[in-house]
């Protein structure tokens, strides 16, 4: 017996401290919002792989909302209907899915602003851009000559331009010149760097220019801000430019760079008539609030300059090794690199980079781009931070705050001294971390949230798959305190978070109906018609609480390309009505108090097929329904419609 | 001495112009609170139309059946500035002619004109509240929705409130200086007949 007990606390002596300790006293109450009450932040969530991106509150950490951007979302009908089709266009034809990794809130004067959220696609390189009044996906942009659009959509501190910079450097130009072999890539392959402007008012983006970079891989990047203003910082892998096996070839050499880039200088270029256009293809693709449509516009030409012949552009920094991300202090006077395989972490000096400049104090160049001598630009390192630094953000005390992959913490560390002054635990293999305005020049250094990319066993399972982690910390004290597990939707990269009071009064209610510009629009119940134009049926249909008009039709054929085109004449807050036919192919329409949305149906049979409404609206939601009458192809049934005409 | 003094001139005067308000502020306005509209619909009563949350209200009490508010529904609109115009005429001639008579009509006026608009809206209510669509989805026995004249009244899910707006306090305000106006007449001229 008492070897057993011996034995038992034994085993529990070796097992190492759990998360159960890391808990202190109060966590409970700083993260309890109370029933009624709001969040004090807004967490916009990249949703990685899902296309998409979540609405998150802060402390709480409840979901408010799937925002779709370059997935379809049969729940909304986004992707489905005929006004949004547009939106997911692309040079490629119509492209369902995307991996989307980084959020981008717009900012001015390097504080958040919080008008619009950019996201990147990675895999079918694009930018979306977000209005935050309709949480709605009102733009996006295809980026040619891309491989990949991971280094994005990262902003200018008065949201200037957003960039784009490509991970798999790619041959570019036209078919001949793209159709080349693969272990020519030194040669023959580009890394694309595209500035793309957002209009100051109304947010429009437009790619101003592109910038022909070696052919290394880039990873991520910051703007300079407030004193580098003027400057993008871009960090870069595989400066050994392999092509195969990169995790062994590119991972040889000490130090690869962040690459400097010079706007305004390359602005100046632009200005004096530089730049080359070249014939390029993508997609741009836009929606309009007044008629509540997307249109797209396949675009075929992009400025081009080229860093090697215009000097002063790009300035590499070696930085030890294979960075992943770089951020810029809210100062804007220190540039990190977190060397994924380093085991330091470099902090490098803006002023010393400008000095440096000044003095040509390079060890080299490549292709005629200077590159500065490290010792030069270098702030200082900070030693023995973790194991694998991804990304770094900021508590605008003068604090930094590194996510460590491979030793799943997360480290704080005074950006003057370089000294480590606290580490925490992250459950497990955190990639993004983020602070409230913690990338901007005005930092909320309250709380901060770790994204990990290995849950194990945090929550309940759920099979192989399970929910992805996410951590809240309140980094108001000297400790970093663990406050909240909240499990994510898709699988997070970046997230920004900014305070709630930013938008949540700005918010768009309702489209108002007589601003509804929509070809198909109904103004009232009187214009509810059905109308066949060859095989085109057009159902131009009304939904109000708790009827649709028409809704008895006859006279559709099988075969015929049936088209809903729904408003919704709701005039108040939160009552969208959705609308699902039977044997639809495509998803069902949820349409918003004042728009109009359209779906098409091929009816495959003949019947009388039920349609409904799908959002609970009223008392009488179960009521709101109609029946088609579908005869066979070629018959002679009459086109007939009416509302509450019998009994 | 049948002239009314410079003071009340003046009030008579007060009132006539802040009658005026009437055109330019809601004189009355009805709420609504129930568990789904925690911020409420609010609907008010100018001198010759509706604003607010009308339509959001129609949508809500069509389950009941109750009529569909517009401004047809209510012929009054068409004469209440001619009825507001001519009384606030009329008190300006009060104070400029400066007759005890004019001044005891100008209040009388005021007095019928609230007497008249309350009568007014507790008949529509009442047909409003009693007067429904036979077809309608909800039909409660013996329940009947009119809503209430002055103050608080459950009516279903919903409170409802009704009261006067800014232009109703206001001309509440001008009745009430034509009540000094008259009092100190009146008790002037007893003692001048007194005596």
């Amino acid at each position: 017996m008492a070897g057993a007990a011996v034995a038992i606390a034994f085993a529990y002596g070796c097992k190492p401290k759990g998360a159960q300790t890391a808990i202190s006293g109060d966590a409970a109450s700083k993260v309890y919002v109370a029933p009624g009450q709001h969040d004090e932040f807004y967490n916009i969530i990249s949703g990685g792989f899902n296309g998409q991106m979540s609405v998150v509150g802060l402390p709480s950490g409840r979901v408010l909302k799937i925002l779709p951007v370059f997935s379809v979302h049969p729940e909304n009908g986004w992707g489905f209907s005929e006004e949004t089709k547009p939106m997911l266009n692309t040079s490629h034809g119509f492209v369902p899915w995307d991996d989307l990794h980084h959020i981008a809130i717009s900012t001015t004067n390097a504080e958040h602003d919080a008008r619009w959220a950019f996201g990147n696609a990675n895999n079918t390189p694009r930018i979306a851009r977000v209005d935050l009044t309709t949480f709605k996906t009102v733009e996006i942009i295809e980026i040619p000559n891309s491989g990949g659009n991971h280094s994005s959509p990262f902003i200018t501190e008065n949201t200037e331009y957003v960039v784009a910079g490509t991970r798999f450097s790619v041959p570019t130009g036209d078919d001949k010149n793209r159709d080349v072999a693969i272990d020519t890539y030194k040669e023959n392959f580009r890394g694309t760097i595209s500035f793309i402007s957002v209009d100051k008012e109304k947010g429009d983006m437009d790619i101003a220019f592109q910038l022909e970079a070696p052919p290394f891989n880039f990873d991520l990047a910051r703007a300079g801000k407030k004193k580098s203003h003027g400057w993008f910082f871009f960090s870069t892998y595989n400066t050994e430019m392999a092509h195969t096996l990169l995790e062994v070839n590119a991972s040889q050499k000490d130090k690869d760079f962040i690459m400097a880039v010079n706007w305004k200088k390359a602005e100046e270029y632009i200005a004096a008539g530089k730049g080359k256009k070249v014939p390029v293809k993508y997609a741009h693709n836009k929606w309009d609030e007044s008629t509540h449509t997307a249109t797209s516009t396949i675009r075929t030409e992009v400025l081009s300059l080229d860093p090697r012949e215009l000097k002063d552009i790009v300035y590499f920094i070696p930085c030890p090794k294979s960075p992943h991300g770089t951020d810029t202090d809210p100062t804007g006077e220190y540039i990190i690199g977190s060397g994924k395989l380093a085991a330091i972490i470099p902090v490098f000096s803006f002023t010393k980079m400008l000095a440096a400049i000044e003095k040509q104090d390079f060890e080299g160049n490549i292709d005629g781009m200077p590159v500065l001598k490290y010792e030069s630009v270098l702030h200082g390192e900070v030693e023995k931070p973790g194991l694998g630094p991804l990304h770094t953000e900021f508590d605008g005390k003068g604090f930094a705050y590194t996510s460590m992959f491979v030793s799943s913490e997360i480290v704080k560390w005074n950006i003057e001294t370089l000294e480590v002054v606290d580490r925490v635990p992250t459950y497990y293999s955190v990639g993004h971390l983020s602070i409230p305005g913690g990338p901007t020049g005005k930092p909320h250094g309250k709380y901060m949230v770790a994204y990990n990319k290995i849950t194990k066993d945090r929550y309940l399972p759920t099979g192989p798959e399970l929910a992805h982690s996410a951590q809240l910390y309140d980094i108001s004290g000297d400790k970093m305190q663990l406050l909240l597990d909240f499990p994510t939707i898709g699988e997070p990269h970046y997230a920004e978070s900014f305070p709630a009071s930013l938008i949540k009064d700005r918010q768009v209610k309702f489209y108002k109906l007589e601003e509804n510009n929509h070809p198909h629009v109904l103004k009232g119940i009187n214009d509810a018609r059905v109308e066949r134009n060859g095989n085109e049926v057009h159902i131009y249909l009304t939904s109000i609480r708790s009827n649709f008009r028409p809704d008895n039709i006859e006279g559709i054929r099988v075969g015929d390309e049936v088209y809903f085109h729904m408003t919704n004449l709701e005039q108040d807050w939160d009552v969208p009505h959705g609308l699902a036919i039977k044997g639809a192919n495509t998803a069902e329409l949820l349409v918003m108090p004042g728009e109009t949305a359209t779906l098409k149906w091929v009816p495959d049979r003949t019947g009388v097929f039920p349609f409904y409404c799908t959002d609970f609206c009223s008392a009488l939601h179960q009521e709101m329904q109609g029946y088609l009458r579908v005869s066979p192809a070629g018959s002679n049934t009459p086109l007939k419609f009416s509302t509450g005409a019998a009994e | 001495m049948n002239n009314i003094s410079p003071s009340n001139r003046i009030l008579a005067l007060i009132a006539a112009a802040l009658m005026v308000s009437a055109y330019f502020t809601p004189l009355w306005q009805i709420s609504l609170w129930a568990p789904q509209y925690p911020e409420g619909l609010n609907m008010k009563i100018w001198i010759d139309r509706l604003s607010g949350d009308v339509e959001i209200i129609n949508g809500v009490n069509h389950y009941i059946g109750m009529k569909h508010i517009g401004v047809e529904m209510f012929p009054e609109f068409t004469y209440l500035i001619y009825v507001f115009g001519f009384i606030i005429g009329f008190g300006i001639l009060t104070a400029a002619i400066a007759k005890r008579w004019a001044l005891y009509t100008f209040f009388v006026m005021i007095v019928l004109l609230g007497i008249g608009v309350l009568t007014d809206m507790y008949l529509w209510g009442y047909d409003y509240g009693h007067n429904l669509d036979q077809t309608a989805a909800i039909k409660v026995p013996g329940m009947a929705y009119q809503p209430p004249l002055i103050g608080y009244k459950e009516l279903l899910n919903f409170l409802a409130y009704s009261g006067p707006d800014t232009g109703g306090w206001i001309l509440g305000v001008s009745a009430l200086l034509l009540t000094v106006a008259v009092f100190t007449e009146w008790r002037k001229k007893k003692k001048v007949s007194s005596l």
